[in-house]
C-alpha cells in the first residue's frame, strides 16, 4: 500500500514543481515589463501619464504585429529573416496604391500574403531551410519596396492616420491594441482545436501526419498569418508615420525575433506564447525610451536591447534549470 | 556518353562553380567582351572576403542544427574600427593593430560561448544578442573615427601578385589550411563528428563542449580578419561596413554545398559560391537595372539556387 502511495505522491510533488517552473516562466515577460515602466516612472514620474504611456509607446503597435507574424512562421519550427524588408514594403504600399487607388492596394497586399503563403509551401516542399530563403525574400521585397518608392515619401490614407490616432477614453491607445492582439491570437492559436493542431505540428510533425493532417496546409496557413500580420504591421507603421520608405522597418526583422524569444516562445517544438511575445515586444519598445530617460548615449540603443535579451534569457535559464 | 558521365556534377561544389561560371559568361555577354579578365581578378578580391566569413560560418553550420553565428557582420565592424583606433594611421603600429583586432574576434567568441554554454541560450539568439551589444560598442567607439589606414595596409590589401589580388591568395590559403584541418587532424574530424551526431560523437570521446566553444571563437576570429582586412582593402572603417556579410556568409555556405543539418563541409564550394555572390551582382549592375530590380533579382536567384541545388533529404 505505501509502496504504492509513494510514488503517485511524488508524482503529485513534482507535477506541482513543475506547474510552479511553468507559472514562474510564464509570469517572467511581465515582471520584465513591470519592472522596465518600473525604472522609468521612478526615474521619471512624469512619465506616468496616458500622454507619456502613449509617447514612450508610439511605436509599439507595428513591432507588437510583427512580432506576432514572426511567432507564427516560429510555430513551425521555422524563422522568418524577411519580415523587416515584407513589413516596410506593404507600409510603401499602403502609401502609394492604396492611398491612390484603393482597389490596387488591396489586391497588392492579398497578393503580398499570398505570396507569404506560397513561400512556405517552397520551404515545406522542398525542405529548405527557412534561413536563407527567408534572407534571400528580404532582398526582394526590399527591392520591390524600392522600385515602388525610390525616395521617402507618399501619403497614409486618412482613415488609418486617425485610426491610429484614435484615443480611447481610460486606456492608452498602444495598450488597449495590444491586448486585443494578443487576446485574438491567444485564443486562435491557444484555445481552438485547429490552433492546437497548428502547434502540434511544430512539436511533432510526424506524428500529425500520421493521424491525418496535411503538414503542407498547416505550413501554408502559419505563412499566410504571418503574411497577414506583417501587412498589417506595415499598415500600423504607415499610420503613425503617415509616410513611407522601403528601409522603415528593416530592423524589425531582429525585434520581432527578440520579442518572440522574449516573451517565452522557442525555436522548436512549436512552444510559443502569444501573451508573453506582446509583453517582449512591448519591453523591447520600451527598452529605448527607458534610455533617454537614463540618460544614456543613443550610441547604447540596440545594445540595451541586447542586454535585457541576455538578461531575461539568463534568469529563464536560472528559473527551469532543472526543466530538462 | 552523357553529361553526367562527362563532369563532375555528383560533387556538392560542382553547382556553385557551374553557377559562377554562367554568371561571369553572363557578364561578359553584357559587357560585350569587353574586361572579360579584369571581371575575374575584381570577383577575386571582392570574393575573398565572402570566402573568409564564410569558412567560419561554415565551421559553425557544420556543428549541426541550430548552430549559426548572426554576430559576424556586428565582429567585422567592431575589428576593424579597433584596429584603425589602434594602427591610427602608422604603418608601424600595423602589427599591433591586427592582434588587436584578433584579440576582438577571440573575446567576441569566448563571449558567444559563454550565452551559449553558461545560459544555455540557442546559437541564434546568442549570437544575435551579442551582435547588439558589439554593433552598440562598435558605433561608441568609432564615433568621429576618421582615421585612413596606415599606407602599408592598403597597399597590401590592394596589391596583386602576378595579376592575382594579393588577398585573394590570402583566403586560398586559408581555405587549403581549413581543408587540411577539416580533413586531417582531430579538430577537424571532431567538428564534422558533433555535427553528424553529438551524442556518438561523445561516447567515442569527443569533448563536445570544447569543440563547439573552439568553433565559435575561430569564426568570430575569421570575422575579425576579415575586418581588418576589408578596412585596408576600402580605405578605413565605417559603421555599417559588415551589413552585406550576414546573408553572405550564409548563402555561400549552403550555396557552395554544405549541409545546413551540419556534418557536411565542403571547402571548394565556399569558393565557388562566393565568385557566383559577386558575379551575380556585377552581371546585375552591368545590366543598367534599377537598384529595386538589381536588389530583386538577387534575392530571386539565390533562392532559385538554392532550390535547384536541392533541399536536405533528411528532416530539418
Amino acid at each position: 500500500m505505501t509502496a504504492n502511495a509513494l510514488p503517485s505522491r511524488n508524482a503529485l510533488f513534482s507535477r506541482n514543481a513543475l506547474l510552479s517552473r511553468n507559472a514562474l516562466r510564464a509570469a517572467l515577460p511581465a515582471v520584465t515589463l513591470l519592472l522596465l515602466l518600473g525604472t522609468i516612472f521612478w526615474i521619471q514620474p512624469r512619465a506616468m501619464t496616458p500622454f507619456g504611456i502613449n509617447l514612450m509607446l508610439n511605436l509599439a503597435v507595428p513591432i507588437v504585429l510583427a512580432t506576432m507574424a514572426q511567432l507564427f512562421v516560429m510555430t513551425v519550427n521555422d524563422l522568418d529573416l524577411s519580415i523587416g524588408g515584407f513589413v516596410g514594403l506593404s507600409a510603401c504600399i499602403g502609401a502609394t496604391w492604396l492611398n491612390q487607388t484603393p482597389l490596387l492596394g488591396v489586391a497588392a497586399l492579398a497578393a503580398c500574403i499570398l505570396a507569404y503563403a506560397g513561400l512556405g509551401a517552397l520551404i515545406h516542399l522542398r525542405r529548405l531551410p527557412s534561413i536563407v530563403v527567408t534572407l534571400g525574400m528580404s532582398f526582394v521585397w526590399l527591392g520591390l519596396a524600392v522600385i515602388l518608392l525610390p525616395t521617402p515619401g507618399g501619403a497614409a490614407p486618412g482613415w488609418l492616420k486617425s485610426l491610429m490616432a484614435f484615443k480611447p477614453p481610460y486606456l492608452p491607445f498602444p495598450i488597449l491594441a495590444s491586448i486585443v492582439i494578443a487576446l485574438l491570437v491567444h485564443v486562435g492559436l491557444m484555445r481552438t482545436s485547429y490552433g492546437a493542431i497548428l502547434r502540434g505540428f511544430g512539436g511533432n510533425p510526424q506524428a500529425m501526419r500520421r493521424s491525418g493532417w496535411s503538414s503542407l496546409r498547416a505550413t501554408m496557413t502559419m505563412y499566410a498569418l504571418a503574411g497577414l500580420f506583417g501587412v498589417l504591421s506595415g499598415l500600423a507603421l504607415l499610420g503613425i508615420s503617415t509616410s513611407a520608405d522601403a528601409n522603415i522597418a528593416l530592423r524589425y526583422t531582429l525585434l520581432s525575433i527578440a520579442g518572440a524569444i522574449l516573451g517565452g516562445c522557442e525555436f522548436t517544438g512549436g512552444r510559443v506564447s502569444p501573451v508573453g511575445a506582446v509583453l517582449g515586444a512591448l519591453t523591447l519598445a520600451l527598452a529605448g525610451s527607458a534610455l533617454t530617460f537614463l540618460r544614456i548615449s543613443p550610441d547604447w540603443q540596440v545594445g540595451a536591447q541586447g542586454a535585457i535579451l541576455i538578461a531575461v534569457l539568463a534568469l529563464r535559464a536560472f528559473v527551469v534549470r532543472k526543466e530538462d | 556518353m552523357t553529361l553526367s558521365a562527362l563532369l563532375p556534377t555528383r560533387k556538392p561544389w560542382f553547382w556553385s562553380f557551374a553557377a559562377a561560371f554562367a554568371a561571369w559568361g553572363m557578364l561578359v555577354l553584357f559587357l560585350q567582351g569587353r574586361g572579360a579578365d579584369e571581371a575575374v581578378t575584381a570577383s577575386l578580391a571582392f570574393a575573398a572576403f565572402f570566402v573568409i566569413v564564410g569558412l567560419g560560418q561554415m565551421m559553425v553550420i557544420t556543428l549541426g542544427p541550430g548552430n549559426i553565428d548572426l554576430s559576424i557582420p556586428a565582429t567585422i565592424t567592431l575589428a576593424a574600427v579597433v584596429a584603425m583606433r589602434v594602427m591610427g594611421g602608422e604603418d608601424a603600429n600595423i602589427p599591433l593593430g591586427v592582434l588587436a583586432a584578433l584579440g576582438c574576434g577571440v573575446a567576441v567568441g569566448l563571449f558567444n560561448n559563454v550565452l551559449i554554454h553558461l545560459l544555455r541560450m540557442p546559437p541564434i539568439i546568442a549570437t544575435l544578442s551579442a551582435s547588439f551589444l558589439i554593433q552598440s560598442a562598435a558605433i561608441s567607439y568609432g564615433r568621429g573615427l576618421q582615421v585612413r589606414p596606415p599606407q602599408a595596409l592598403q597597399d597590401f590589401a590592394t596589391a596583386r601578385l602576378y595579376g592575382v589580388p594579393v588577398n585573394a591568395v590570402c583566403a586560398v590559403l586559408l581555405a587549403a589550411v581549413v581543408g587540411v584541418v577539416l580533413a586531417r587532424t582531430v579538430y577537424g574530424r571532431s567538428v564534422l563528428a558533433v555535427g553528424q551526431n553529438p551524442r556518438a560523437a561523445w561516447l567515442a570521446g569527443v569533448r563536445v563542449g570544447l569543440v563547439r566553444s573552439a568553433t565559435y571563437v575561430l569564426c568570430a576570429v575569421f570575422a575579425a580578419l576579415c575586418g581588418v582586412l576589408l578596412a585596408g582593402f576600402s580605405g578605413g572603417a565605417s559603421l555599417d561596413m559588415g551589413q552585406e556579410y550576414l546573408l553572405a556568409s550564409i548563402a555561400v555556405v549552403v550555396i557552395g554545398g554544405c549541409s545546413v543539418a551540419g556534418g557536411r563541409a565542403n571547402v571548394p564550394g565556399i569558393w565557388g559560391a562566393s565568385l557566383f555572390l559577386f558575379l551575380l551582382v556585377s552581371m546585375l549592375n552591368s545590366m543598367g537595372l534599377g537598384a529595386g530590380f538589381r536588389l530583386v533579382l538577387t534575392g530571386l536567384i539565390i533562392i532559385a539556387v538554392i532550390t535547384l541545388a536541392g533541399g536536405e533529404p533528411a528532416q530539418r
